[in-house]
């Protein structure tokens, strides 16, 4: 025991050697802990947004690498903004991305409240909730396109079961009015999960004596939940729904596997519009001009809700 | 405080418990049934998968991982015939069928390549992170809110966005189609997650640890490796296993960027076809042992589970 003790002082003493090392500064060691990381960003990240901010301004398709390259100004940008199906697009997104955060920030928090209650193996069933959120989207489209089929996939027979419609009309994938729901069922299936997460934590982190003080000014149950629970909750709740905008606006895999954007263009959300776009058209320049667009977007966009954010929190 | 809660006039009654638990029982079966079909249909065979109504009890049968690990040619059942008794399973399934098993498929390789590059990403992310994170930590960096931001910010581009020039910069350096090209790519991806989640994490640890250990003669870093680090392990092997977990079911990047040699399981597996459309057994086979290692790593990861996927901004 005293041996080991002793032998770990001496391997513990500094050597020669690590007295040259002392030399570096803090300052020094900071620059050499923090730098790789950022010249790993600017190579991977901040030089191909660059590249793209020029390609953007001209005609440069990646299929022919040898033409010329013209440089077009704003033209690009001024076609994005006038071009139909990009706003055409841009709804598609809009719709998917408000009725999934809709959809999970009500399913979400009605299971937080729920697991609140603290039941006998809550953390159990908690964990196996959270399963759909940690598979691979790309996976989960397309197998739910499976689950799809109409008559031979289990969604579609367990919904003819039940409502009786005939399991060869139930078309999720091809039936125009359906496509758009389809995709947002899935979504909600894999992320409501997510937003459930969030909203327990934020429940959780409500002292029990404000309950207790509501109790003795006699707060009926939906006093308390409106007064206490929900603004108590709320800036977990909206962090849950900035993290989950942001993944939706970008999303691409889950569609791409479950439809594709089809049929036709209903479910095109911008993503899968820019891939087509830039990777089966190869309108690079294009491409990269409303690439930057779609940043600038969810840019701004966060920005102005993260201010929004804070001033809750700061309430 | 134990006393006065489990006392409390305000702890739910027993009924609203029992109700509680039964939506949430409710939920947590009905949102698992996809995956139990999932598992189910890998056990099928091809037949089976298809039929209508949805056979819920079935024959189980291997083909399906068969189909998945193999390719296979039609012959007539003559050349079947005149082949020697069938050297395995699958070899007979296979015959079943009027077919002969023609070589290995790519499923393998693909497998392989997946994890070499959620491995090999996930490595350097949490290397390059540990660093970042300690320093943000510790020292006084300028401007170290607008570095962190920057970090994150990187976040906010759609991957198809950050494709296009990654996929003309890849064909110039030759990087196209490569796991190097994969790592790197990920690796700047994931190092944003590693280093948010390993700064709160080594926000938690005492400086005055380390502070006593350079008072007793050790540089900054020796009190980096032998204090600080030893008490981030949780962290770090949180961390670690977010970043292999997006690595592993990254689809968009692996889509564009690679087709052949470095190309991964996502965007392999739903390119799994047999005779007459989708083999869909072969495809659930595929799934399910691509699942497996997440299942394991939620299990693992559940008590830090909320600080991952919020960047850190929750810790309970």
């Amino acid at each position: 025991m005293l041996n080991r003790t002793a032998e770990n002082v001496a391997r513990a003493t500094p050597e020669p050697l690590a007295r040259k090392v002392r030399g570096i500064s803090d300052k020094g060691l900071a620059w050499l802990f923090i730098s790789p990381t950022i010249l790993l960003l600017l190579a991977i990240n901040i030089f191909p947004l660059f590249w793209a901010i020029y390609l953007s301004f001209t005609n440069y398709r990646a299929n022919r690498p040898n033409e010329v390259v013209k440089n077009l100004g704003l033209a690009n940008y001024q076609r994005i903004l006038g071009d139909k199906d990009v706003w055409i697009a841009m709804q598609t997104t809009a719709h998917f991305v408000f009725w999934t955060i809709l959809l999970q920030t009500l399913i979400g928090f009605t299971l937080a409240w729920l697991i609140d209650r603290k039941f006998r193996g809550h953390a159990f069933w908690t964990t196996l909730i959270l399963v759909p959120m940690m598979l691979s989207p790309a996976v989960v489209g397309n197998f739910w396109r499976f689950l799809y089929e109409p008559q031979i996939g289990l969604f579609s027979y367990v919904i003819s079961f039940v409502s009786g419609i005939p399991p060869t009309d139930i078309q999720m994938l091809s039936n125009v009015s359906l496509a758009p729901w389809s995709i947002i069922i899935v979504d909600t299936w894999m992320w409501t999960p997510y937003v459930m997460l969030i909203c327990l934590a934020g429940l959780r982190s409500i002292p029990e004596y404000i309950y207790e003080a509501a109790e003795v000014d006699r707060a009926s149950n939906w006093r308390q939940f409106w007064s206490i629970t929900l603004p108590m909750a709320l800036p977990f709740i909206m962090l849950a729904v900035l993290f989950r905008g942001i993944e939706n606006f970008k999303m691409f895999d889950m569609v791409n596997l479950l439809t594709g954007g089809g049929p036709g263009s209903t479910t095109e959300v911008a993503s899968i519009t820019l891939k087509r776009q830039a990777f089966e058209s190869w309108r690079t320049g294009y491409s990269s001009a409303f690439a930057i667009i779609l940043f600038v977007a969810v840019f701004g966009l966060a920005n102005i809700y993260v201010k929004a954010l804070n001033k809750v929190k700061q309430r | 405080m134990s006393l006065t809660t489990a006392h409390s006039v305000v702890a739910p009654s027993a009924n609203s418990k029992r109700f509680a638990g039964a939506i949430i029982i409710a939920y947590a079966l009905i949102s698992i049934v996809p995956l139990l079909w999932i598992f189910a249909t890998s056990f099928k065979t091809p037949p089976d998968s298809i039929a209508y109504p949805p056979k819920i009890v079935f024959q189980p049968s291997i083909e399906g991982y068969c189909n998945l690990f193999t390719t296979r040619t039609r012959q007539t059942s003559e050349y079947i015939n005149s082949l020697g008794p069938a050297t395995g399973f699958c070899d007979e399934t296979v015959r079943k069928r009027n077919m002969v098993i023609a070589g290995p498929s790519n499923f393998l390789p693909r497998f392989v390549n997946s994890l070499i590059i959620a491995f090999g990403s996930t490595f350097c992310a949490v290397f390059l992170g540990t660093l970042s994170a300690y320093g943000f930590s510790r020292f006084k960096v300028p401007l170290a809110d607008d570095l962190l931001f920057f970090i994150l910010s990187t976040r906010f581009m759609p991957p198809i966005a950050v494709a296009i020039p990654i996929y003309l910069m890849y064909r110039e350096l030759g990087l196209s189609d490569t796991a190097l090209g994969m790592i790197l790519l990920y690796t700047a991806v994931n190092v944003s997650l590693a280093v948010w989640l390993l700064k709160g994490f080594i926000d938690e640890i005492p400086r005055e640890y380390e502070e006593a250990a350079m008072i007793d003669g050790y540089t900054r870093l020796q009190a980096f490796w032998r204090t600080v680090l030893p008490q981030a392990t949780t962290g770090i092997a949180a961390t670690a296993i977010f970043c292999l977990i997006f690595a592993w079911n990254e689809y968009a990047f692996a889509a564009l960027l690679t087709s052949g040699t470095a190309q991964t399981a996502p965007p392999f597996i739903p390119t799994i076809i047999g005779e007459g459309g989708q083999d869909w057994p072969a495809v659930a086979a595929g799934t399910t042992i691509f699942l497996v290692p997440i299942l394991v790593f939620t299990i693992l990861l559940r008590k830090q589970l909320l600080r991952g996927i919020t960047f850190g901004a929750v810790r309970k």
